[in-house]
């Protein structure tokens, strides 16, 4: 009624709209329109939202809202001893429970300096390497599909992935939640006849990946929606802390395997991709490169893995000194750290997750803006989160 | 690039090329398969684990039980989905044996924690995967009877496995054994030693009650189980962490004037004998002194 008296006055308004801001732009007035998307969109990865403003269909301002997948992680684990936090470790990002271990075992190794025996070290790289194939598959094929690639590309993933999780499974015990390090090495050794079909898994790999580009890498639609969207700076990357394939994407030559060279890592050589433009099309290419790199360094480290123990002395009670410690690897996210301080009781006093997720996901705003919503359901992709590991 | 939109076509190829040769090469192994799950297909593995159950040796299930009631999984596990409760002979003592032991599989999450924590190989994972329930409470929380699985069973599943743990537990008996015979030993050569002097000393006195050594001997019997017992008993505080207990023998008083009440007021196990109530409480009362004691004390 008041919208239409306004209208028939032919001049300014009488009444505002609630809820709606006029802006005016070459004499049409058009209305900025607030979409909630989420939480259960199906672009969004799991219950996560983003509140945009749009003017028209492009993104104004945008609003990440997450929490919605907390689980008290953090708290649960100062209330229980250091060995039971490690199953739940598996949970933060399901992707990649190999190196979820591998970070909270590091920061508990670091506590009471405890020497990991070499035949763990290898098989933690191999773990490690395995985990950032799946990850980096399912990303790429998760990203695919936000194109609107519905589908194919994702279930071609799916399968190279679960050849893989088969693999996680003889070795563990379990496909996703594999709880499978321990402060000290492992909680078993590989089985008899696991390495040689590892090493079926990985010669394939590679066949799968030239299929893979051919399928996607050349083609034009991806091209058209992914480059120069969602441009990463270099400076604003460093500023916001992002790391990982994200950071490397916007052309910051940063790898904590290189960087820190924790575990065995110094010995393998391998190349950091790096992206020149940072945008969605790079990030998305260096993932599928650093699968290449990850191949390598897999063969050399079954083809050197030695004999030998696969736990070091661990003591049956771990307690450790009073102290904090900070232990962090590069997970196939990012930088994932685990910041423990012991107050000399067999209970943490304060446990802290870094989680690369939620970090990178920092700066998303900055990335959609000015882009398309369809845009940003792409540049949302490419960031490559879990939330689990983003809520905790 | 070339012809737009040929990148298009490159990848059509690719996917047509799958499509194709999902009839050709059907059941080869990195086309990965289907697996024809209810009639064909054996998805265990060597480590596969899914919950937990409590192992019994000889054909005896409660017996055979090898699980010793000593609640170290019950602290560690993570999610806090094990329940148990000590169980007692008619004068109060604990038998090493759980009356209740619970598991709640709809909150087990698998982890095998319990498992590693274990000190007496008692539980271990099975791999049976096909629990399907009407009742999402009261069928998912196993109680100890449908926990208990001979060790055929698990030899059965986990064969490796099973081997490695009866050796360890051999092993360990074999020195459990080899200390029990020292100290029974030392425990004779101290009770001889004992007649001996107490021999000379009525010899002295020239009393006829001479006490023989055969009379000493069940009393050093009983000593050596109730020594393991309370070494068990002092592992199991030690273990996990040495908590806030203060001293051991208040925390062991409260337990059993806990479960003493709850036996009296017909708790827990709700309705037992008449008979047994009234025999606990009577040691109920003095187990609540020693608890009051006990609470002083801590
Ligand atoms: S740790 Fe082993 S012996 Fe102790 S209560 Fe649990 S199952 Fe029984
Ligand atoms: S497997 Fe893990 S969750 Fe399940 S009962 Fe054992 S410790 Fe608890």
């Amino acid at each position: 009624m008041t919208m239409e008296s306004s209208v028939v006055a032919g001049s300014e308004p009488t009444v505002e709209p609630r809820g709606f801001e006029l802006i005016e732009r070459e004499g049409l007035e058009t209305n900025l329109l607030e979409v909630s998307m989420g939480p259960h969109h199906p672009s969004t990865h799991g219950v996560f939202r983003m509140d945009v403003k749009l003017d028209g269909e492009t993104v104004t301002e945008l609003r990440p809202v997450f929490g919605y997948l907390h689980r008290n992680h953090e708290k649960l684990a100062e209330d229980m001893g250091y060995l039971g936090s490690m199953p739940f470790t598996d949970r933060l990002d399901y992707f990649c429970s190999m190196t979820n271990n591998w970070a909270y075992a590091l920061a508990g190794e670091k506590m009471i300096d405890l020497e990991v025996p070499e035949r763990a070290e290898y098989v933690r790289v191999i773990m490690a390497e395995l985990t950032r194939l799946v990850n980096h598959i399912m990303l790429v094929g998760f990203f695919v599909n936000d194109l609107g690639a519905l589908g194919t590309p994702l279930l071609y993933a799916l399968r190279e992935r679960e050849k893989i999780l088969d693999l996680f499974e003889w070795a563990s015990g379990a496909r996703m939640m594999c709880n499978y390090m321990r402060f000290g090495g492992l909680r078993n050794d590989l089985p008899e006849g696991w390495l040689t079909k590892c090493r079926e898994v990985v010669d394939a790999f590679p066949y799968f990946l030239d299929e893979y580009e051919k399928l996607l890498v050349e083609n034009e639609i991806i091209l058209v929606r992914t480059q120069n969207v969602g441009v990463l700076k270099p400076e604003l990357a460093i500023n916001a802390g992002i790391t990982g394939p994200m950071l490397r994407a916007s052309g910051v030559n940063y790898d904590l395997r290189k960087v820190d060279a924790y575990g065995v890592y110094d010995r393998f050589p391998f190349r950091v991709p790096m992206g020149e433009v940072g945008d969605c099309y790079d990030r998305f290419m260096v993932r599928i490169l650093e699968m290449r790199e990850s191949i390598k360094i897999l063969r050399q480290a079954m083809d050197e893995l030695p004999e030998g123990p696969i736990m070091g002395e661990a003591p049956r009670v771990f307690k450790p000194p009073a102290g904090e410690i900070y232990g962090r690897i590069e997970g196939p996210k990012g930088e994932l750290g685990f910041y423990l301080v012991s107050d000399g009781t067999a209970k943490p006093y304060r446990y802290r997750v870094r989680p690369p997720s939620l970090v990178n996901l920092t700066v998303l705003e900055d990335l959609c803006l000015g882009h398309k919503v369809a845009d940003a359901v792409v540049i949302l992709g490419s960031v490559d989160i879990v939330l689990g590991e983003v809520d905790r | 690039m070339d012809l737009l939109g040929s990148g298009i076509f490159k990848g059509m190829a690719v996917t047509l090329k799958n499509f194709a040769m999902t009839y050709f090469d059907r059941g080869r192994k990195e086309r990965l398969p289907t697996v024809q799950y209810p009639e064909a297909g054996d998805t265990v593995t060597l480590f596969t684990r899914n919950f937990p159950f409590l192992i019994y040796d000889g054909e005896e299930e409660v017996d055979g039980m090898r699980c010793v009631a000593c609640q170290i999984c019950e602290r560690e596990c993570p999610p806090a989905c094990i329940y148990i409760v000590k169980e007692k002979d008619e004068n109060g003592k604990f038998v090493k044996r759980p009356k209740v032991f619970d598991i709640d599989v709809s909150v087990c999450m698998g982890c095998q924690i319990c498992v590693e924590v274990c000190p007496f190989d008692a539980i271990v994972m099975d791999s049976e995967f096909e629990y399907s329930k009407e009742d999402r409470f009261g069928d998912l929380l196993f109680n100890r009877d449908e926990l208990l699985k001979s060790n055929d069973y698990y030899h059965k599943i986990h064969p490796e496995e099973a081997q490695a743990r009866d050796a360890n537990l051999a092993a360990k008996k074999a020195a459990d054994e080899a200390k029990k015979k020292a100290r029974e030993e030392k425990a004779a050569a101290a009770a001889a030693a004992k007649a001996a002097a107490e021999k000379e000393a009525s010899e002295k006195k020239d009393s006829p009650e001479a006490s023989e050594p055969v009379a000493e001997e069940p009393k050093a019997e009983p000593a050596a189980p109730s020594e393991n017992h309370a070494k068990a008993e002092s592992e199991a505080k030690e273990k996990p962490a040495a908590e806030e207990t203060p001293v051991e023998e208040p925390a062991a008083a409260t337990d059993e004037t806990e479960d003493a009440k709850e036996e009296s007021s017909g708790g827990s196990e709700g309705k037992e004998t008449s008979e047994e109530p009234e025999e606990t409480a009577g040691s109920g009362e003095d187990d609540e002194k020693k608890a009051e004691e006990g609470e002083g004390v801590s």
